[in-house]
């Protein structure tokens, strides 16, 4: 065990290969924590931690909150609705002065793409990115990775599909990151009018018929249509979408073997996986949130014990 | 580096004897007992001195756990090196069951006050005792004791006391190592 190349979690984009195994070997350890009568370790207990959502988030911010907690960290909380970011002040304003109050560490979640990049070159603390616009969602797509190891074995030579609005997707793009690192092999799918452009380049091979993609791969990663991301229209009906690119259980059963199926959340139910899908024993969704807490543990205490005193 | 043989492999072998027997003595059938290893170097000696109270004194089933303390250490963010984190195996609670600490060497005891945090997590234990095969005179931080030694040695602070075994290292022996 070493120590992460990075001191900040911007993107996956930024780690090595070597960070995300250092990471899953550490969340092992962690697992293991939040499984115990008592759930809670004192490492952090002289580590302080914002929690800075300018994006709504339950999922999210719960597991970060848990996670440091668990960690006996000291936690503040933020929301962009109820701050002074409504009356006009900068980003880098907001965080020095909650950084003036003596905080190490900084998880946090910006509509704009970048923002922790920028961030972290302007204020002196570690930065853990939540979700930045559409750009990257680094610790969803490290947990995402440890479920597909914790069910499969092994991420490396596995084929997973992501299904959905890949386009307006910072999962999606974290999971292309962290996948094609950890050596799996990667196609995305769905309405072409949601796939970016050039997205080849990043080593992946678009499949637009659904049938044919989980026919091919050994996990599904269902991404959630994010109307709240779309101003105009990309597919026909929601109905049509359904009929597309929606998972049931007639289809999951038609195919010659047994494949995972994943969700970010929150799910649409009915809309890219129906209910009996979700509740299978296929789905590993809620194992994926009970990893989340680990994995953010990890990722945490990796980027605390490189915090100079 | 000088190598000082400090316990040879018969040595270890009666010393690991007595200190089954003094267990015996203390605990009867390990009916309310749990022994537990300290990660990384303890659990070594504990599966060894469980080999000899079940095959040589006939003693079954005798509950053991391996727990890791890193998460629970006071220098945290102190020191270059980075702590390296073990695995913990505790398949059980602790509640009202007599605990035995089981450690190779006891030198500062902050290894000992943190592992007396960390088996908190697993339920409050009726009383808890320390086993260890070598016992650093005069180098204690903290006021910790152990209740079962096997050897006291004075080594000065650039010593170090290596324990080796033969299912890891090859060979049963204690050293004193100059640096």
């Amino acid at each position: 065990m070493g120590e992460l190349s990075v001191s900040h979690l911007l993107g996956i984009k930024y780690l090595q290969k070597s960070d995300i195994d250092l990471i899953f070997e550490t969340a092992d350890h962690f697992k293991e924590v939040i499984n115990r009568p008592i759930k809670k370790v004192p490492s952090l207990r002289d580590i302080t931690i914002a929690n800075l959502f300018f994006e709504n988030s339950t999922r999210t911010r719960l597991s970060f909150e848990l996670a440091e907690k668990r960690l006996s960290a000291d936690v503040v909380n933020f929301s962009a609705a109820s701050s002074s970011v409504k009356k006009g002040e900068t980003l880098v304003d907001t965080v020095n002065n909650i950084l003036s109050m003596k905080v190490d560490m900084v998880v946090m979640r910006h509509p704009n793409p970048g923002a922790g990049v920028f961030l972290s070159k302007h204020v002196n603390a570690s930065i853990i990115n939540a979700g930045d616009g559409a750009h990257e969602h680094p610790t969803q797509a490290l947990l995402d990775s440890y479920s597909i190891r914790e069910r499969l074995g092994d991420v490396a030579g596995k084929k997973v599909v992501i299904v959905g609005d890949i386009l307006h997707s910072r999962v999606a793009l974290s999971n292309i990151f962290a996948l094609n690192k950890l050596g799996a092999k990667v196609k995305v799918c769905g309405p072409l009018t949601l796939i970016p452009k050039h997205i080849e380049s990043l080593g992946v091979t678009v499949e637009p018929n659904l049938e044919k993609a989980l026919n091919w791969c050994d996990v599904a990663n269902m991404l959630r249509v994010q109307n709240e991301r779309m101003e105009v229209s990309y597919f026909p009906s929601t109905r049509e979408y359904r009929q597309q690119f929606g998972v049931n259980k007639q289809l999951l059963n038609s195919l010659d073997k047994e494949i995972v199926i994943m969700h970010p959340g929150p799910i649409n139910r009915g809309v890219e996986i129906t209910s009996d899908v979700a509740d299978s024993k296929q789905a590993i969704i809620l194992d994926q949130v009970e990893n989340g807490v680990a994995i953010r543990m990890a990722v945490i205490y990796l980027l605390a014990s490189k915090i100079k005193q | 580096m000088n190598h000082k043989v400090l316990l040879t492999a018969k040595e270890v072998n009666i010393i690991l004897h007595r200190l089954a027997c003094q267990l015996i003595e203390n605990h009867k059938d390990f009916s309310k007992t749990v022994l537990i290893g300290i990660q990384p170097r303890g659990i070594f000696l504990a599966d060894r001195l469980i080999k000899i109270l079940e095959e040589e004194y006939k003693i079954p089933n005798i509950q053991k756990g391996n727990l890791d303390i890193t998460f629970y250490r006071d220098d945290f963010r102190r020191g270059e090196k980075i702590l390296e984190a073990n695995k913990t195996d505790i398949d059980f609670v602790v509640e009202d069951k007599n605990v035995v600490f089981i450690d190779d060497v006891l030198y500062t005891g902050r290894s000992i006050r943190a592992a007396l945090t960390a088996i908190q997590s697993f339920g409050r234990p009726t009383n808890i005792e320390l086993l260890t095969l070598i016992d650093r005179r005069f180098s204690r931080h903290l006021p910790i004791q152990p209740n079962y030694r096997g050897r006291q040695v004075d080594a000065i602070n650039n010593e170090k006391v290596k324990v080796s075994w033969l299912e890891n290292e090859g060979e049963d022996a204690v050293y004193v190592i100059n640096t």
